[in-house]
């Protein structure tokens, strides 16, 4: 799987591998990944201390409230963005939509982001990742999903929450969910791990990997529904290496303030004399929304297969 | 602060070290080498200077501390930054100008075998990534080369590097590093 997709070049330099595909996620941890629509937001977020920033037309909470097919953004947009800052730059593709990923791969984006965030284009398949050059982030609720996604070519990991909500609890059951499917793997013997494998639907070698490592075989970050530095905190202190924060920043009174504060409490996330400093003042948090309140099939955590 | 700093952890144990991590001033007494990882130069500086850790940090490799700088930490350490942000600040100590992702971005990551200075004629597994290109250096000795361009240096206690021998299992410049730190013990 490592080298499949690896092309040497006239330097003996191999491009693309998978190596320097999850590399890339294995530097970003420890920060935050923040949405942005504008390059000013870009240019806001990478004052603050964002690691990398995520490209897009419209944040999940207007996406949510404003409905109709969300599909990648425009390339003027994403090119606009990418110029404004020298953070790595990651974009969305819709789950399935090869194409929309092979553009995003062309325009020259740091890491694809395979979200259930758009609308979904394939609902059986989800993108064979292994041929790209440009590294993939998925989403997942549990083991299960997460190493499908893994098979299939992802070099980094995020937990799904509940994007666009500013209401923190999904992102915490996912990052639980993968914690607790992880540690049941310790000591079983092998014939165990393929009857498990089948009842979570996990590729039996990812499995094994995780059992061997004791955590998922690449990096694994948390998004949907963070909204304060005590949210990043709260994923940080539950295992995940960094975070997501989407509507969270943008919809708040004073974006600046807020995304310093939670690129600090990301670094400093088991201090608490250190939270309770970056947490004041911030003004007013995103509304939010309470998950009982959406209708079902209007949940995007529910999309990806 | 933020980047690959576990995966340091884990190469320096196996090098036999103990480690910590560092994310505020005090963290540093005592040490006799310090890791700055590879990450975003732009984050690592930004909370180093507002947590208060940029000026101690930047005393304690002038006075001697021995350390690793691995990509991003290169940045941090580097004299000369181009295409950073406009205000970035850093710690200025190493003779060399660098430019940010002067190979390009993370579609031209990539791994190449290199021949490092003292190992034999042996190659070393290089991993680049979105990595720094070393445009020009001062006082400063070059270790390894890669396409006409310097990709590891060293000057004085301090040993920098454009790419990540912590994401390989080779730990022969790990093992360097913890030399240099209790060279002077």
């Amino acid at each position: 799987m490592a080298e499949r997709d690896a092309t040497p070049n006239g330097n003996g330099a191999v491009k693309g591998s998978f190596k320097v595909k999850a590399g890339l996620a294995q530097m970003l941890k420890g920060g935050v990944i923040m949405d942005v629509v504008t390059a000013d937001h870009a240019r806001i977020a990478q004052e603050a201390g964002a690691a990398a920033v995520m490209a897009l037309e419209r944040v999940p909470a207007d996406i949510r409230k404003e409905g109709g097919v969300a599909r990648m953004s425009d390339p003027d947009l994403i090119r606009s963005i990418m110029a404004a800052v020298t953070i790595p730059v990651m974009a969305k593709c819709r789950i399935g939509h090869f194409v929309e990923a092979q553009i995003l791969e062309a325009l020259g984006v740091d890491y694809i982001d395979e979200s259930e965030v758009l609308t979904p284009a394939d609902e059986e398949n989800h993108i064979d990742k292994h041929p790209f050059k440009v590294p993939f982030v998925c989403g997942c609720r549990d083991l299960g999903e997460a190493t499908r996604r893994i098979a299939e070519g992802a070099a980094m990991i995020r937990t799904k929450g509940e994007a666009g909500t500013g209401n923190v609890v999904e992102a915490v059951r996912h990052a639980r969910a993968v914690n607790a499917g992880i540690r049941k793997l310790h000591g079983m013997n092998h014939a165990e791990l393929v009857h498990e494998a089948k009842t979570i639907g996990a590729p039996v070698e990812v499995l094994a990997e995780c059992q061997r490592l004791g955590r998922l075989p690449v990096v694994n970050f948390a998004a949907g529904g963070i909204a304060t530095p005590a949210d990043a905190a709260l994923m940080m202190q539950l295992g995940v290496d960094g975070v997501f924060v989407g509507s969270g920043i943008f919809k708040s009174e004073d974006p600046l303030k807020r995304a310093k504060a939670i690129v600090a409490a990301t670094t400093y996330y088991d201090k608490p004399e250190v939270l309770a400093e970056v947490s004041a003042g911030l003004g007013e948090a995103m509304h939010g929304l309470e998950i009982p309140t959406i209708p079902k099939e209007e949940l995007l955590a529910a999309r990806g297969w | 602060m933020q980047g690959a700093f576990a995966e340091h952890v884990r190469a320096l144990e196996s090098a036999g070290a103990r480690t910590r991590l560092v994310r505020s001033a005090a963290d540093l007494d005592g040490l006799d080498g310090i890791v700055l990882p590879g990450g975003e130069s732009t984050t690592m500086t930004m909370l180093m200077e507002r947590m208060g850790l940029l000026e101690p940090l930047r005393g304690a490799i002038q006075q001697g501390m021995a350390t690793l700088a691995t990509c991003a930490g290169m940045i941090v350490l580097a004299r000369e930054v181009t295409d950073g942000m406009a205000d970035q600040k850093g710690l200025g100590l190493l003779d060399v100008a660098v430019r940010r992702n002067g190979y390009g971005r993370q579609v031209d990551s990539f791994e190449a075998q290199l021949k490092v200075e003292g190992m034999n004629g042996k190659t070393f597994p290089g991993v680049f990534i979105r990595s720094p290109l070393v445009e020009s250096t001062g006082a400063v000795t070059v270790m390894a080369e890669h396409d006409g361009h310097p990709v590891a240096v060293r000057q004085g206690r301090i040993i920098a590097l454009c790419f990540h021998p912590e994401l390989t299992n080779d730990l022969r410049l790990h093992r360097e590093f913890v030399r240099l730190a209790m060279a002077q013990r």
